[in-house]
């Protein structure tokens, strides 16, 4: 009887090391031979790149023109500017990850230090007024190289994705008017390329304004993406919104929640945390489309590459510099992808 | 007006004439029936006569097209005060729970009276941890609707129906969508509610819980109410061939 109660253990398929390599490289001939022929690709590719990055790479241009690719045309005695809000947002940062299973309190005051952050870094960056002896103003249109592509995405993003997700309630509306609208509005921007929406809100946007409004180029190429963008957004949106189960809009009702609260309580959160992959996926694709604002004159990271290569003693350096700017590229496209994982895991506890 | 609040005194559902259509297909077919203070009325039927559609009207989850819905003296109309005044009145419990997958138990619970009743947080919190512990599952509180058997889920889903302290609670089909061995447990927690003298109007087949606790059983086909008497004589007396065939059809097995 004793026998019967033992706790009988799953046999060990994998020993050691040799036990694992032959379980997963080595178990058929064919598969023998995929990873005899992938180590050797590997390590001509490998030894071919590190060779080039430790060796011939000639680095000098990356590191002399640093700032040039970090800020672009920003004054260089107001560089100062730029770290101390590079400094707000990372310190913030700090925050929110030692607070992060903080509930109440230390969360609200977050939020809120958030909130502030933005009117503070952009009195920061932009300055007062020409004459003010203390943060003279630096027009955006000055702002270039990263500066320029993580002002133009966080914004671009941050504008967006609410009207996002007001355009896609608004086509799911059960009032014509917005329905219809709504509907036009996202049709016409996914039916047209980026380019010419960049191209169209620098000559049409100043038509629809008062005069006395005038915007820069950055402005005006800021608005065009975020437009953009927030079609593309509601669209991802209304795929989460048409996933939730009438059940769910009957039973808030029953309860008595008013037409709003069922949205903002039990509809948008369920919906937005469905889509969070995509929504992630389409805030990436706008990070590199920044890139884009090249053909109205703007000089983000990949303009500022393209400038650098054309400097007369770096002459033919256009690896090392294009190299550098897909680094970094990957760096941020790769935090977004990761933070988006790392929130789906955090919200998708009890989801089954 | 004035003289529909006269006999609300005793009446807290009046359906006068009640039409109802889903396209061309004519669901309700003039429902007439009173509901008194307290009472335990339990509705059944085949399925597709319109029993679900008829409860839900009560609560405006459906709208009906013709005749007169009372709800403790107010009438259901196309006004949107009146038809919030009427849902926070009632509580309703679905086949298919539809509890908030998002929230934990107890927020499920709470998140009705702080939003609509303005409890302060912790008010309704504790509240909630009553109504968890008054249908037997204090311990599930701090655990998602998924982490939850189903008939724990339809427990929350009473406790949530209960937070807004309704006059008047609505089950439809409630044990339907249950494994077995979990509907003795729900219905325990309905068999309770129903002797604290809640008004309850329950859409259910379980003929053992229509007999323990119902005040009035409703027979309901093809869109309209066949027949209607009190349980005892329902069971002993039914008068209808369609109620005799049905009873004969669930009590066989």
């Amino acid at each position: 009887m004793a026998a019967q109660t033992e706790v009988i253990k799953a046999p060990r398929t994998e020993v050691g090391l040799l036990g694992w390599l032959k379980k997963n490289l080595f178990s058929t001939w064919y598969n023998a031979l995929l990873t005899v022929l992938s180590v050797a690709f590997l390590y001509v590719v490998l030894r071919a790149i590190i060779t080039w990055v430790v060796r011939d790479a000639r680095w000098e241009v990356v590191t002399t023109n640093f700032r040039v690719f970090m800020i672009g045309r920003y004054p260089g005695e107001e560089a100062w500017r730029v770290l101390v809000s590079l400094g707000i947002v990372v310190f913030l940062a700090m925050l929110t990850r030692v607070f992060r299973r903080a509930e109440g309190k230390p969360r609200r005051w977050l939020a809120i230090g958030w909130l502030l952050s933005f009117p503070l870094i952009t009195i920061l960056l932009r300055g007062f007024s020409r004459k003010s002896p203390f943060l003279p103003l630096v027009s955006e249109d000055m702002w270039s190289g990263l500066l320029l592509t993580l002002v133009l995405s966080i914004v671009g993003i941050g504008a967006s994705f609410p009207l996002g997700v007001l355009l896609a309630l608004g086509r799911r509306s059960e009032l014509p008017v917005v329905k219809v609208l709504c509907t036009v509005y996202i049709e016409t921007i996914r039916g047209v390329p980026l380019i010419s929406v960049l191209f169209m809100s620098q000559l049409m946007l100043p038509l629809f304004l008062p005069p006395e409004v005038r915007l820069g180029t950055v402005m005006r190429a800021l608005t065009g993406m975020t437009l953009f963008s927030a079609a593309y957004t509601a669209e991802n949106v209304r795929g989460g919104l048409a996933a939730i189960p009438i059940g769910q809009y009957e039973a808030a009702r029953a309860v008595g929640l008013n037409e709003a609260l069922v949205m903002a309580l039990i509809v948008l959160p369920q919906a937005l945390r469905a889509v969070i992959p995509a929504i992630v996926g389409q805030f990436i694709s706008l990070f590199k489309d920044t890139t884009l604002v090249i053909i109205v004159g703007l000089l983000d990271l990949l303009g500022i590459a393209k400038a650098v290569t054309g400097q007369q003693e770096f002459i033919g350096l256009h690896k090392e510099v294009y190299a550098f700017a897909a680094v970094i590229f990957f760096i941020f496209c790769y935090i977004m992808s990761y933070a988006s994982r790392r929130l789906e895991q955090a919200l998708g506890v009890g989801e089954r | 007006m004035q003289n529909e609040k006269l006999n609300t005194a005793e009446d807290i559902i009046i359906c006068r004439d009640v039409h109802k259509w889903f396209g061309d297909f004519h669901v309700l077919r003039g429902v007439n029936v009173t509901i008194k203070r307290g009472e335990v009325v339990v509705i059944c039927g085949p399925s597709g006569g319109g029993k679900s559609t008829f409860i839900r009207t009560i609560n405006r989850l459906e709208e009906h097209q013709r005749g007169d819905i009372i709800v403790d003296g107010i009438e259901l109309t196309s006004d949107l005060r009146n038809i919030h005044a009427v849902q926070r009145e009632i509580g309703m419990v679905f086949q298919s729970f539809n509890l908030f997958p998002h929230l934990k138990a107890i927020d499920n619970i709470s998140l009705a009276p702080i939003w609509v009743r303005k409890w302060p947080k912790e008010k309704a919190v504790k509240a909630a941890m009553e109504l968890l512990e008054r249908v037997g599952i204090p311990e599930q509180a701090y655990k998602y609707p998924g982490q939850l058997s189903g008939g724990q889920q339809q427990r929350v889903a009473i406790a949530r129906a209960l937070a807004m302290q309704p006059k008047i609670m609505l089950f439809d089909e409630p044990t339907s969508a249950l494994d077995p061995e979990m509907i003795k447990e729900v219905l325990d927690v309905m068999v309770e509610l129903a002797r604290s003298g809640m008004t309850m109007i329950v859409v259910t087949h379980e003929m053992g819980f229509a007999k323990e606790v119902a005040n009035r059983i409703i027979f309901f086909a093809d869109g309209n109410i066949v027949e209607q008497n009190t349980t005892e004589e329902f069971f002993i007396n039914p008068r209808e061939d369609r109620t005799k065939l049905f009873l004969s059809q669930i009590l066989t097995h």
